[in-house]
């Protein structure tokens, strides 16, 4: 896969000296799904409108498809649809006619046959003359998204497709979104919500602060996310990792009073019962056992709060 | 420059115009209707003839000028102030769209609906007083030129807007006052030397006498003089939408 979309160096600072971006370099693969995950405040809308040229960027290079933002913006324009965190949509249009604006805003020309494809895939059809005011929370997010596809862009954005939807709704915008990537969109959606990204990105990122603290696949998160520990409290600290134990890679506590297990929650067999057995065999007692997890949520946690510090 | 992003926009209005047709069309046609009865058949039958027609004859192309600048400024103000209200200026910004090219469409709209609504004043108008035009192409000429300056006006007077209150304020405490003392119900000659002067000072009157010339054949002021100071109007009002195009004023962050 190559990059269909490349931020170096992105920064953004607002007239009042506030720094919302502080050299930002991402780079997005053709066809994945990037989930963009950051408190309240991040930068995670502002990068996307800086990208999407909303705002100016006070630094820094953006290009869609080798097309730079700036300089070449008509045609990077073409290749970007953005569904905004805001429902805004003018209320007194019947839903078709907002749909076909966006087209033509974007400068394709007329296209029914596509426009009812587009709204058939998200249910909008039987709702095309309908003025928008009369359409559900939900149904408005779908015209958005309608919107937003209507000019065949490659790279598509959704700013918090989620923010305060019910769970239902929540699983039907993960289904859009996995026939959108099917059909070979690029998509980029922001999100607070670590079990979004977990059902639906291929890679994930997380901002903080301006700053991007990490961008990972979201396999090997998930790798790292199934690792568990096992902390064996022994009554007697040890000054090293007896030699019977030596196939197990223990850690030993700095004090030397615990013995840490890491193992696979995954696998078949996570070796515990035998480890155990072996412990007592080697002639150590056990004060007491404990587990800890890293799940995305703690990276995120961990990366977020290092920075309030 | 992308044509069907022009057409989008331009044809979006010109819906929203249809579907408020009460509101759009029927409203200052009625109204400029009682202009007529009330200043034209009322009182103008009181009141001699003025630059040699009769009142009612005389105020048209006044009450004209009047709806066609409030309805541009109005609707263009409305048009741009309306999508930042509600939001949906993300999608104007986020289009391969160029500035000149979102003038355009908004501009061109509500330049046309101003448009239609003058053609329709004027229509309206046959049924109350006998109207004769003595420069049909000059009359064109002025009202499509009046029709796009003043809706260049709303244009900027919607993006400097941040609330309804301002967007009805410049409207309503500087362009309808400077259309009424501009010599729509009266020429300026009727005036003491000294107003006379101070009339001057304000642009409208260059525009209706303008109007008016082509209308009636003559006029208060020289008419080379008041298309001068549509093209003055018109130039101003592009320059300060090229410097709001220049550094996003208003509009892009």
């Amino acid at each position: 896969m190559s990059a269909i979309l490349q931020v170096e160096n992105l920064r953004k600072t607002y007239d009042g000296g506030f720094e919302a971006l502080k050299g930002v370099s991402l780079d997005i693969q053709d066809g994945e799904i990037l989930a963009l995950l950051g408190p309240n405040g991040a930068g995670k809308t502002t990068l996307i409108s800086n990208i999407c040229g909303i705002t100016r960027p006070s630094a820094g290079k953006v290009t869609v498809g080798g097309h730079d933002v700036q300089k070449d913006y008509r045609a990077a324009r073409q290749m970007i649809g953005l569904v905004p965190q805001e429902i805004a949509l003018e209320p007194f249009e019947a839903v078709l006619n907002t749909v076909r604006f966006s087209r033509g805003l974007f400068g394709k020309k007329p296209d029914e046959a596509y426009l009812e494809q587009v709204m058939r895939k998200l249910s909008l059809w039987d709702k095309k003359d309908t003025q928008v005011r009369a359409l559900s929370g939900g149904m408005k997010r779908r015209v958005l998204i309608a919107k937003a596809l209507s000019h065949e862009p490659r790279v598509l954005f959704l700013d918090e497709p989620t923010a305060g939807v019910d769970v239902e709704l929540r699983k039907d915008m993960w289904n859009v979104v996995s026939a959108l990537k099917a059909d070979g969109v690029t998509i980029i959606l922001t999100t607070h919500y670590i079990e979004e990204a977990e059902a639906i990105a291929d890679r994930v990122g997380i901002i903080n602060r301006g700053e991007m603290k990490m961008v990972e696949d979201k396999a090997s998160l998930m790798q790292r996310m199934g690792q568990k520990q096992l902390e064996v409290l022994l009554t007697a600290p040890l000054q090293d990792v007896p030699n019977a134990l030596a196939e197990y890679n223990l850690a030993l506590s700095p004090d030397g009073s615990s013995l840490i297990y890491t193992y696979d929650t995954r696998s078949d067999r996570t070796g515990i019962t035998r480890l155990l057995t072996d412990i007592s065999a080697a002639g150590l007692v056990l004060n007491d056992v404990k587990t800890r997890e890293s799940s995305l949520e703690e990276i995120f946690v961990g990366l977020v709060s290092e920075d309030r510090t | 420059m992308n044509l069907y992003g022009i057409w989008a926009i331009y044809h979006y209005e010109m819906s929203r115009f249809r579907r408020t047709i009460t509101q759009s069309l029927v409203s200052p046609v009625i109204s400029t209707s009682l202009y007529f009865v009330v200043f034209g058949a009322a009182i103008g039958s009181r009141i001699q003839e003025v630059e040699g027609v009769s009142y009612g004859a005389f105020i048209v192309p006044g009450l004209i000028m009047l709806s066609v600048m409030t309805q541009a400024t109005s609707n263009a103000s409305f048009a741009i102030y309306f999508p930042k209200f509600i939001g949906t200026t993300y999608e104007l910004l986020s289009a391969p769209v160029s500035f000149l090219e979102i003038v355009i469409g908004y501009v061109g709209a509500a330049a046309t609906k101003a448009l239609i609504i003058g053609a329709l004043i004027f229509a309206t108008s046959h049924f109350f007083v006998d109207v004769t035009v003595a420069h049909p192409i000059a009359m064109v000429a002025f009202l499509v030129l009046t029709c796009f300056s003043f809706a260049l006006l709303g244009f900027i007077i919607g993006i400097w807007a941040r609330s309804f209150e301002q967007l009805q304020m410049v409207p309503l405490l500087i362009v309808t006052p400077l259309v009424f003392l501009g010599g729509s119900f009266y020429s300026i000659t009727m005036l003491p030397p000294f107003w006379q002067g101070v009339s001057l000072l304000n642009p409208v009157v260059y525009l209706i006498s303008g109007f008016r010339w082509s209308f009636l054949g003559a006029a208060d002021i020289p008419v080379g003089l008041s298309l001068l100071a549509v093209a003055g109007f018109t130039c101003l009002c592009i320059g300060v939408i090229w410097w709001i195009f220049r550094t996003g004023w208003r509009f892009r962050d």
